[in-house]
C-alpha cells in the first residue's frame, strides 16, 4: 500500500496536467476540424472526433499502467522493444498499407498501426540504455559509432517508406547525445551547414563563395588571435566552399521533387498558392484570419469549409489558430514549452543516467514534432507530414506520444530508487 | 551531478528561442498582416447573383402583352451523380447514348462539384414527365429560369428584343452588366432597359473548397433581394394591333395609329413582322440571321425609321400654313388648268382640269396647281427675298414636327428631311431661288421626308386643331402608372385652330363626299372620319400608298396613318386599310362586307424583287418639278357634304 502510494505522490502532476489539457485541446479542435453537422455531437462515434475521444481515455489507461509497472522494466526490456519495433518496420515494408504515398500502416481489424511512431519511444529506450551502459566517453568512435547506428538502422527503414518527416524526428536526439557529452561544435556546425543550404540555394553559388572568403580574410586580418588557428579555418572554409557545391547537386538529384518543391515555396522561389503552395498557402490564411481572439469555437470558415487538407492531423494547429486567435495559438505554445522545459528539468533531476537521457530523448522528439509541425503551418519550415503531439487526430501517434511521456512519469516517480 | 549540468540551460534556451520565433510569426500573421483576413473571405463567400424577373408589358386595357415564361434547364452536379438507368434516362430527355456521354463528359471538365447545365430549355412536356423519376437520378436537378414570352405574336419591332451584353455594352454601362446577363437590344426592351431590367440582388453564399455551397454568410444579413422589372402599361390596343398585322401581311408599309388627346399610340405596325418568340430560346441565332437576310427587312422599324416623301397629305400642313400666314383664306380660290404654270417653262401637272377650285375642294380632289399657288405665295410672296420667304415656311413646317426627331419612346426614331434655305442656296450656288426651284415640296414631293409616326402625329395635331402630344409607346411605368412628363406636355403646332376648320372640312369631304379622293372607300359607318390620300412618287418602281386620317371629326378619338409601299394609289390600298382601323378601334368590331375585308386580307403586294429601302431622294433638284398622279376619280362639281 505504501508502495502504491508513494507511486502517485511522486508522479510529476504538472506534466500530467499539461499533457490531458494538450490531449483535451485537440480533441476539441479535431470536433472543430471535421465537424459533420449530421454529427454535430462532439462524443458522436461515427465521426473522427468521437474516435478521437476513445484515443484519449485509452492512451490514460494505457499512462496509467506504464506508472504501474516496474521502472527496472523499461530499462532492461529495451533492446526488446527495439528489436520489435524493428520487426514491425520491416513488417509494414511487406503487409503495410499504402497510403497517400507512404507504406506506413498496418492494418490491424478496423485499426491502423504505424510502426514508426513507436520506433521514437523504442530508440529512445536503447539509447539512453546503451549511453548508460557502456563506460566509453563521448568524444570516443565507437561511442559515437554505436549511437549513430542505433539511430541509423530505424531512420533508414522509415525513409524506405518512405516517411521522411519521421525520419528526420531522429536527428532530433542529437540535443540528448548533446547533454551527454557530444561536442558543441555539432551544434553550431549543424546549424551552419542548414543556414549555408539556405543560402546556397537562394543566393548565387559563386556570390556566396565570394562573401565567405571575403569574411574569412576580413575576420583573419583583423584579428590575431584568430591567426592561431589559420589551419582549422582554411579547412572549415574550403569544405563550406565544398558543400556549396554539393548542395544544388544533392538538392536536384536527391530530393524528390515534391520535396524540393515544398522547400521552394517557403523560399519564396516557387509560387503556386494553388498547386504546391495551396497547403501551406491555405494554412496561412485560416492562421492569418484568426487575428487577435479568433473567430470562435466552430466559427472557422477555413476550417469549418475543409480549405486546409489533414486539416484533423498534420494541420490542426490551423484550427487552433483560426477559431481562437493568437491568444489560443499563445496558449498552446506556452504549454508545449512548458512540458519540454519542465521534461529538461526532471531529467536533470534524476539519479540514474538511464533516466536522464530518456528525459531528454523525450523533450528532444517532443520539440522536433512541436517545432517542424507549428513552423510549417505558419510557413516557418516546408511541408513535414508529422503530427503535432497530443493534438493531431490519430490513435498510433498519441499512444506513442503517451508512452513515451509516461515511461519518463514512470522513471521519474522511481526517481529516489535505484535502477 | 557533473559538469555537463550547464548544457541544460542551452538546451533550455534553444526551446524557448524557437518558441519565441514561432510566436512572434503567429504575432504577424494573425496581428499585423490583415490580408489573410481578407484572403479567408475570398475563399469562403461567393457573391452569386440573383437575378431579377424583367418587368411584363400590358397594353392599353390590361392585357399582358409580354411575360416571362418559365423554362427548366436540367443541372448536373457530376461528383454527386451516383450510378442510375441511363438507359432510362436518355429516354425520357430525348437523347442518344453518345449525346448522353458527351455532356456528361463536358460537365465533368468543367467541374466536378458545380452545378453546370446538362440540357438547356426542357419542354414542359419533357420537364413533367422527369420531374417525377427526379429522385431516380442523384446529381441531377432541373433549375427554372424565365425567358421572354409573347402570348400574341403581334408587335415584334415595338417590343424589340434582348440578348446576351458584349463588349461595348459592359463598357458603356460603366461595369453594370456581366458577361453573360441580357440587355434590350431594340424596341422598348432597348428603351426601357433601366426600368424593365429591375434591380439585381445579391446572396453571399458560403462555399467550401470543393465550391460547394453551404448557405448564407452571416445567415444573409448582408444579402439583398432581387427587386422585379417595373411593369409596363403599353398605350397599344392588342386587338387594332392584331388587326392592323393581319391587314399588312404580304404588305410593306406601316400603321401608325394615334389616340390624338394623349399622342398615345394605340397600332404600331411595321410590316414585315415577325413573330416575337423567334427572338428567344434556343434558335434564336439562326431565325436571328434570317431576319437579317430576308429582303424586305422585317427588322427595320418602318414607322420610325423609314422616312417617305409624303405626298399629297402634305398639302394639309401646306394649307395650315399659308392660312396662318395670312397667304389665303377659307374663301381663296384658284384656277385649276390641268396644271401648275411657273417661271419661264416650269409645269407642274395636275390629274384633272379642277378649273376654279376653293380650299376646301383642293383637299377633297387633291389639286397640285392650289397648292403650287399657295406655295409661291409664301415663298415668293412673303413681302420678303424668296430665301427668307422659304426660312419662314420651312419654321412653320418644322412646328408640326418634321424634320425633327419626335421624341417617341423607342431607339433609333429617324427626324425624316426638310431641308433648309441654306441647303438650297448651296445647291443652286446662290441665293436668287424661287418657289419654283423646289415647287414640289408644296405637294409633299422632292427632298422632304417624314416617318409614318411623323404623318401619324400630323394627322393627330388636325384632328386636335393645332397641338399634339409627342407620341408614345408606354402610357404607364410601375404599379402607379407613371407617365413621363414629357408626354403630357401639350406641343403646339403654330396654327390657330380656326384655321382648320376648311381643312377638315376639305378632309371630310374627301372621304364623305362624292368625288372625295377616297370615297367612298374609306368611309366608317357611323362615324365622320376625316382623311387625306396621298400616292408617293416612287422612282425605284411603283409608287406608295399613303393615307392618313381621323375619326370622328368632333372630338376625335383616333388619328391613323397608313404607308403601304409600292401599291399604287393612296385610295387604293392605304385609305381601306386607314378605314377599318378606325372602325375596329371605334365600335370594337368590323362590319363591313366580306369582299371589302378579304380583298384587303389577300392581297399581296410584296414586291418581286428586292426593293431599294427606299427613303426620300436626296437632292434631285434639277429633275424638278415632279408629277404627282392622281386616283382617276370622276370630278363632281357638286359640293355636298355628307352629314354623318
Amino acid at each position: 500500500m505504501i508502495n502504491q502510494r508513494s507511486l502517485f505522490f511522486n508522479v510529476d502532476w504538472i506534466l500530467i496536467l499539461i499533457y490531458l489539457c494538450l490531449c483535451v485541446i485537440g480533441w476539441f479542435n479535431i470536433h472543430a476540424a471535421v465537424y459533420d453537422p449530421l454529427y454535430p455531437g462532439i462524443m458522436d462515434m461515427n465521426t473522427n472526433y468521437g474516435k478521437q475521444l476513445i484515443f484519449i481515455i485509452s492512451a490514460v489507461i494505457l499512462g496509467a499502467i506504464i506508472l504501474l509497472l516496474d521502472s527496472k522494466f523499461f530499462s532492461t526490456f529495451s533492446p526488446v522493444f527495439y528489436g520489435i519495433t524493428l520487426l514491425l518496420l520491416i513488417a509494414v515494408l511487406i503487409v503495410g498499407r499504402n497510403v497517400g504515398g507512404n507504406q506506413a500502416w498496418i492494418p490491424i481489424g478496423s485499426f491502423r498501426l504505424q510502426p514508426s511512431e513507436f520506433a521514437k519511444f523504442s530508440t529512445c529506450l536503447l539509447l539512453a540504455h546503451y549511453i548508460s551502459s557502456t563506460n566509453l566517453k563521448m568524444h570516443e568512435f565507437k561511442m559515437i559509432g554505436t549511437c549513430v547506428l542505433i539511430l541509423l538502422i530505424p531512420t533508414s527503414l522509415i525513409m524506405l517508406q518512405p516517411d521522411t518527416g519521421s525520419a528526420l524526428t531522429f536527428t532530433a536526439l542529437i540535443f540528448a547525445l548533446y547533454r551527454e557529452g557530444l561536442s558543441g561544435y555539432v551544434l553550431v556546425i549543424g546549424t551552419i551547414l542548414i543556414a549555408l543550404f539556405i543560402l546556397a540555394l537562394v543566393i548565387n553559388k559563386f556570390i556566396l563563395i565570394g562573401i565567405i572568403i571575403c569574411v574569412t580574410i576580413l575576420v583573419v586580418m583583423l584579428s590575431r588571435e584568430s591567426r592561431k588557428y589559420i589551419q582549422p579555418i582554411a579547412v572549415s572554409v574550403v569544405v563550406s566552399i565544398a558543400f556549396i557545391f554539393c548542395v544544388n547537386f544533392a538538392y536536384q538529384n536527391i530530393l524528390q521533387s515534391h520535396q524540393r518543391n515544398r522547400i521552394d515555396v517557403i523560399l519564396g522561389k516557387l509560387d503556386d498558392p494553388r498547386g504546391q503552395g495551396y497547403n501551406l498557402n491555405q494554412s496561412k490564411i485560416a492562421i492569418g484570419s484568426g487575428g487577435l481572439w479568433g473567430k470562435g469555437y466552430l466559427q472557422g470558415t477555413q476550417t469549418k469549409y475543409d480549405f486546409v487538407p489533414e486539416q484533423s492531423t498534420d494541420f490542426i494547429f490551423c484550427t487552433v489558430g483560426e477559431e481562437w486567435g493568437f491568444a489560443g495559438s499563445l496558449v498552446v505554445i506556452a504549454l508545449y514549452l512548458t512540458m519540454l522545459l519542465r521534461i529538461v528539468n526532471i531529467a536533470e533531476r534524476q539519479r540514474s543516467s538511464f533516466s536522464r537521457i530518456y528525459g531528454y530523448g523525450v523533450a528532444s522528439i517532443l520539440f522536433f514534432h512541436f517545432f517542424i509541425n507549428i513552423g510549417m503551418t505558419i510557413g516557418l519550415v516546408p511541408v513535414i507530414g508529422i503530427p503535432l503531439p497530443f493534438l493531431s487526430y490519430g490513435g498510433s501517434s498519441l499512444w506513442s506520444f503517451t508512452i513515451l511521456l509516461f515511461i519518463l512519469l514512470k522513471l521519474d516517480s522511481n526517481r529516489m530508487g535505484v535502477i | 551531478m557533473n559538469s555537463l549540468f550547464q548544457r541544460k540551460y542551452v538546451v533550455q534556451g534553444i526551446f524557448i528561442v524557437i518558441a519565441l520565433i514561432l510566436l512572434s510569426r503567429l504575432f504577424y500573421i494573425q496581428v499585423i498582416d490583415k490580408s489573410y483576413f481578407l484572403s479567408a473571405n475570398n475563399n469562403v463567400i461567393r457573391k452569386v447573383t440573383i437575378y431579377p424577373a424583367r418587368g411584363v408589358i400590358y397594353d392599353r386595357k390590361g392585357r399582358i402583352l409580354v411575360q416571362n415564361e418559365p423554362v427548366y434547364d436540367l443541372m448536373v452536379v457530376p461528383r454527386e451523380v451516383k450510378p442510375f438507368d441511363t438507359l432510362e434516362f436518355i429516354k425520357l430527355i430525348n437523347l442518344d447514348k453518345k449525346g448522353f456521354y458527351q455532356r456528361f463528359n463536358k460537365a465533368r471538365s468543367y467541374s466536378p462539384y458545380r452545378a453546370s447545365v446538362f440540357e438547356k430549355q426542357l419542354s414542359a412536356h419533357t420537364f413533367a414527365s422527369f420531374q417525377e423519376k427526379l429522385t431516380k437520378f442523384p446529381g441531377f436537378y432541373v433549375q427554372k429560369r424565365s425567358v421572354r414570352r409573347y402570348p400574341d405574336t403581334i408587335a415584334s419591332q415595338f417590343f424589340g428584343y434582348i440578348n446576351e451584353v458584349v463588349e461595348s455594352d459592359i463598357k458603356r454601362s460603366g461595369g453594370y452588366y456581366k458577361a453573360g446577363d441580357y440587355i434590350g437590344r431594340t424596341g422598348v426592351e432597348k428603351s426601357y432597359e433601366e426600368l424593365l431590367r429591375g434591380q439585381r440582388g445579391v446572396e453571399n453564399q458560403m462555399v467550401d473548397a470543393f465550391n460547394r455551397p453551404k448557405g448564407h454568410f452571416a445567415d444573409g444579413a448582408y444579402d439583398t433581394l432581387a427587386v422585379t422589372g417595373k411593369k409596363l402599361i403599353s398605350s397599344l390596343d392588342r386587338d387594332l394591333q392584331r388587326l392592323g398585322e393581319k391587314l399588312m401581311h404580304n404588305k410593306i408599309g406601316s400603321i401608325v395609329a394615334i389616340e390624338p388627346s394623349t399622342g398615345e399610340i394605340l397600332a404600331f405596325v411595321s410590316s414585315p413582322g415577325y413573330d416575337p418568340n423567334l427572338m428567344v430560346g434556343r434558335d434564336k441565332g439562326n431565325n436571328y440571321m434570317k431576319l437579317l437576310r430576308n429582303p424586305h427587312k422585317p427588322l427595320f422599324i418602318r414607322p420610325t425609321m423609314a422616312e417617305y416623301p409624303p405626298g399629297s397629305i402634305f398639302k394639309v400642313v401646306n394649307a395650315l400654313v399659308a392660312q396662318q400666314m395670312g397667304k389665303i383664306n377659307a374663301e381663296t380660290r384658284f384656277y385649276c388648268p390641268g396644271a401648275y404654270y411657273y417661271g419661264r417653262r416650269g409645269k407642274m401637272g395636275c390629274t384633272h382640269m379642277h378649273g376654279s377650285t376653293s380650299l376646301i375642294e383642293s383637299i377633297q380632289y387633291s389639286c397640285n396647281t392650289y397648292y403650287g399657288y399657295i406655295y409661291n405665295r409664301m415663298v415668293d410672296h412673303s413681302g420678303m427675298r424668296s430665301v427668307n420667304g422659304y426660312r419662314k415656311w420651312h419654321d412653320a413646317v418644322t412646328r408640326f414636327g418634321i424634320g425633327s426627331k419626335l421624341g417617341v419612346d423607342l431607339p433609333n426614331e429617324r427626324k425624316g428631311i426638310l431641308p433648309t434655305a441654306e441647303f438650297y442656296t448651296k445647291h443652286f450656288k446662290s441665293d436668287k431661288w424661287t418657289s419654283g426651284y423646289n415647287i414640289s415640296l408644296s405637294i409633299g414631293q422632292g427632298e422632304i421626308g417624314m416617318t409614318p409616326l411623323q404623318m401619324a402625329n400630323v394627322v393627330a395635331t388636325v384632328a386636335n386643331r393645332g397641338f399634339y402630344y409627342t407620341p408614345h409607346l408606354i402610357r404607364g411605368i410601375g404599379e402607379d402608372h407613371v407617365v413621363k412628363p414629357e408626354y403630357t406636355k401639350k406641343n403646339s403646332a403654330g396654327v390657330d385652330a380656326r384655321y382648320y376648320d376648311p381643312v377638315i372640312e376639305g378632309m371630310s369631304r374627301a372621304v364623305n363626299a362624292p368625288g372625295g379622293t377616297a370615297y367612298p372607300i374609306a368611309q366608317v359607318p357611323g362615324f365622320e372620319a376625316c382623311g387625306k390620300t396621298g400616292t408617293v412618287q416612287n422612282p425605284h418602281g411603283e409608287n406608295h400608298s399613303v393615307f392618313f386620317a381621323f375619326a370622328p371629326r368632333n372630338n376625335p378619338k383616333i388619328a391613323v396613318a397608313v404607308m403601304v409601299e409600292n401599291a399604287g394609289y393612296g385610295a387604293t390600298w392605304s385609305a381601306p386599310i386607314a378605314s377599318l382601323i378606325m372602325e375596329q378601334y371605334l365600335t370594337d368590331t368590323i362590319k363591313r362586307p366580306k369582299y371589302y375585308t378579304e380583298r384587303l386580307y389577300n392581297a399581296n403586294l410584296l414586291p418581286g424583287a428586292k426593293p431599294k429601302p427606299r427613303p426620300v431622294q436626296r437632292p434631285k433638284v434639277d429633275s424638278l418639278p415632279k408629277v404627282e398622279l392622281k386616283p382617276v376619280e370622276q370630278i363632281t362639281p357638286t359640293l355636298t357634304t355628307t352629314n354623318d
